[in-house]
């Protein structure tokens, strides 16, 4: 058997390791890591922000409402996907609904969405691609499906008073591949496309 | 679905760890037999008042593992009490005592269970000082553990096994250190965050003021994944685009949870010097990873059920650059090892491919598992298997020239029966006790009908596997699941290394018996194929009747 003081011992060695790792691990490599972020991806590090004249207009990893005060979209701007962080695309709350798959609510909410899209755009129920019906798991997703921001030019063209091919050509021309060719799916950046729309119109 | 953007990225995964397991694996072999330490470990050593030289008992070195885990979860604790004066804490309060309580245990246990939604609960002072810190030296433990297994089956007649704080300082400052600092930048070239600024308001194309967060995410990030321990800077975890931007982050992430995982058998061939004895194990670990993989993918892109078929696609809960295929790799990844990360919410996959996940984890996260978990809990796996092996031909088994006997196999078998009790004890005290039931069903859970079973079922999965993924819409955050999710984390976490650290003592004072003709060649595809079909059994008769009641009824209806 060990003696007593030797088991107390190995507290004491414990308090001591704790204390270094965490000047080591939790302060210097942390503050290292930031040093050369800020210095070497400045952009990147600091989120990826979009700047304008009139200051920041978003992130363009970070999803955004285009709605008006009380959540109605707005026909002039291309939409994101059902958000379910905070009362949408709140970034201080991200997150997913969790709905299971058969949940009632989330049926009803799938259902829902259908009919308002398809009135909204003028488009068949049949014709709504599924990330246009589901919440995305960060509720922040920047990203639409290239189906999903086709299906939306002709009531931008509308409400904008532009032609329906310009607007068209303009999300194809927003139409990111796959990573590398191979990885994920196919994104139009919402943000970056309504940027471009804004800058077509002024 | 296109079957060659499932397949390119499994075969690019691939592809990097051959090329990696063996400089890694070697390494890694090399850093825990050196005699020789660094300047700054001598350093460390001397602060912390240990002589790297000496060798200890295995009860001593287990005494070193409970000790610097205690004081752990004290600190991880304490800072949490203590947030509303502590620097950089976003003017968040104190954290109350049982959510405290429980986000110190899933730490320091390396399983990051978050009862807590990060974004409006914890300050960069806790996420640095305390959960950043555990992210390494949780890691560093489960790598001490099982070095100091594949120690013993090396060692002869010898009654010690290593010394803890040496395997724990290398395992830190010479392993998983430089790994995070390349792969924290790669994230942040990727367009993870890193700064100290806090939120920016941006005033968004219609008018809105949106909040954009900040912290240093891709320091936390990186060790996060390397160190399987998956606890997220941000509610949405690798959802969150600041924690995963893109889909080749994606792949850069899965590539590193697995990377040391699938080393350590190269390891473990090096120290107990046949190489073909740690290929063994790794290919039983990845035809299981494999198997799971393929089911779940086809389950998710085959999209049944009531919601995934209405909106024509199980994209609920999956981020648009990820899709399907790249949001079933990571939650294959993330549960097969012990990362419990997601990049995609497991409770909105389709009944049958939620599933999938859960039996990952009951497993016992062993294909291949957390950093060191992962190793040891295969091992611990082989040594039933050559013992069941030997009870078919009637002879006394052998593992690595060390003999199979009863204290052995009665700590392999106390070992394999931990997880199991925990999670279903867990969850029938759930529903069993009538005013915990009510709390549970009233409280916590999300969905109706059988998913919520599912939900706490998943839930004491998760932390006693010290997984730390969820069925996420289980709201945790009560007396009940904080306490006994807490507890389920520190026995899962700590009771089997007992019996490993154990096994290890009983293991290293063995001389070596030379093997005979009636030994079983563990180096042979046999053994991978016997291996395969015990781990399968085991959880099979475990768990079945729990899954019958949960997944299976909801996805056969």
């Amino acid at each position: 058997m060990t003696k007593p003081h030797t088991a107390a011992r190995q507290y004491l060695v414990a308090l001591r390791a704790l204390i270094v790792f965490t000047a080591v691990l939790g302060v210097l490599y942390p503050l290292a890591i930031t040093l050369i972020g800020q210095t070497v991806f400045p952009g990147q590090a600091n989120g990826s922000l979009v700047s304008s004249p009139t200051g920041n207009v978003g992130s363009t990893l970070i999803g955004q409402a285009f709605t008006d005060g009380n959540g109605t979209p707005l026909p002039r701007w291309f939409q994101g996907r059902p958000s379910a962080a905070g009362d949408g695309y709140d970034a201080g709350a991200s997150g997913g609904s969790n709905l299971g798959p058969e949940n009632p609510d989330l049926l009803t909410a799938i259902e829902q969405r259908k009919s308002s899209i398809a009135a909204f755009n003028g488009v068949l129920p049949a014709a709504i691609p599924a990330d246009a019906l589901t919440t995305s798991a960060s509720g922040l997703d920047p990203h639409i499906s290239a189906a999903n921001a086709l299906l939306q030019a002709v009531r931008v063209a509308d409400a904008r008073g532009l032609p329906a091919a310009d607007v068209s050509a303009l999300v194809e021309s927003k139409i990111q591949g796959r990573d590398l060719g191979f990885l994920g799916e196919p994104t139009v950046n919402v943000l970056e496309l309504n940027l471009a729309l804004a800058g077509k119109e002024g | 679905m296109n079957a060659w953007f499932a397949i390119a990225p499994v075969l690019t995964v691939v592809l990097v760890l051959v090329v990696v397991h063996r400089p890694l694996g070697d390494y890694m072999a090399s850093v825990f037999l050196s005699v020789n330490h660094l300047r700054i470990e001598r350093g460390v050593y001397r602060l912390i008042g240990v002589d790297a030289r000496s060798q200890q008992t295995w009860q001593s070195y287990l005494r070193g593992v409970l000790a610097f885990s205690a004081v752990g979860v004290l600190l991880v604790y304490a800072l949490q009490r203590a947030q509303s004066v502590l620097p950089y804490s976003l003017g968040f309060p104190a954290v109350p005592e049982g959510l405290s309580f429980n986000t110190a245990a899933s730490f320091v246990t390396n399983t990051n269970w978050q009862s807590y939604s990060p974004d409006v609960t914890l300050g960069y002072a806790v996420q640095l000082v305390g959960l950043s810190v555990q992210n390494f030296v949780s890691a560093a433990v489960g790598i001490a553990v099982a070095m100091a297994l594949v120690r013993a089956f090396a060692a002869r007649r010898s009654g010690t096994i290593g010394n803890f704080w040496v395997d724990l300082t290398r395992g830190a400052l010479r392993v998983l250190l430089p790994l995070s600092a390349v792969a924290a930048i790669v994230l942040i070239a990727g367009g993870v965050i890193q700064n100290v600024s806090g939120a920016t308001e941006v005033t968004t194309l219609t008018g809105a003021v949106q909040s954009i967060p900040g912290g240093p995410t891709a320091s936390q990030e990186a060790i996060k994944i390397l160190g399987t321990n998956g606890g997220g800077f941000f509610n949405a975890n690798s959802a969150h685009p600041f924690e995963n931007p893109t889909a080749w982050t994606n792949l850069f992430q899965i590539v590193l949870m697995l990377m040391i995982p699938f080393s350590l058998p190269r390891t473990f061939g090096t120290v107990v010097g046949d190489r073909g004895q740690g290929a063994a194990i790794l290919a039983a670990m990845a035809g299981i990873f494999v198997v799971s993989l393929t089911a779940l993918t086809l389950l998710e892109a085959g999209g049944a059920g009531s919601a995934p078929v209405a909106a024509g696609g199980a994209l609920e809960g999956k981020e648009q650059r990820f899709g399907v295929l790249a949001s079933t790799f990571f939650a294959t990844t993330s549960t097969m090892t012990s990362t419990g990360a997601v990049n995609s919410m497991h409770d909105s996959y389709t009944s049958l491919g939620g599933m999938l996940p859960l039996l990952n984890m009951m497993l016992g996260e062993v294909a291949p598992g957390g950093v060191g978990s992962g190793l040891y809990g295969m091992l611990i796996l082989a040594v039933i298997t050559v013992f069941i092996a030997g009870l078919l031909v009637g002879r006394t088994p052998e593992y690595l020239g060390k003999k199979i006997g009863p204290r052995e196999i009665k700590l392999a078998s106390l070992y394999i029966l931990v997880t199991p009790t925990l999670v279903l004890t867990g969850t029938a005290l759930s529903f069993a006790v009538p005013a915990i039931r009510t709390d549970v069903e009233s409280t916590s859970i999300l969905n109706p009908g059988l998913h919520g079973l599912t939900e706490v079922l998943y839930a004491f999965t998760s932390a006693s596997n010290n997984n730390g993924s969820a069925f996420a819409g289980l709201t945790a955050d009560t007396p009940w699941l904080n306490t006994a999710l807490g507890v389920a984390m520190l026995i899962g976490r700590f009771l089997p290394i007992v019996f490993v650290l154990a096994l290890a003592g009983a293991l290293a004072a063995q001389d070596s018996v030379p093997a005979t003709t009636g030994t079983l060649p563990t180096n042979r595809p046999l053994f991978v194929g016997l291996l395969v079909g015990i781990t399968i059994i085991i959880t099979a008769l475990t768990y079945f009747p729990v899954l019958a009641l949960g997944p299976l009824a909801e996805g056969l209806q």
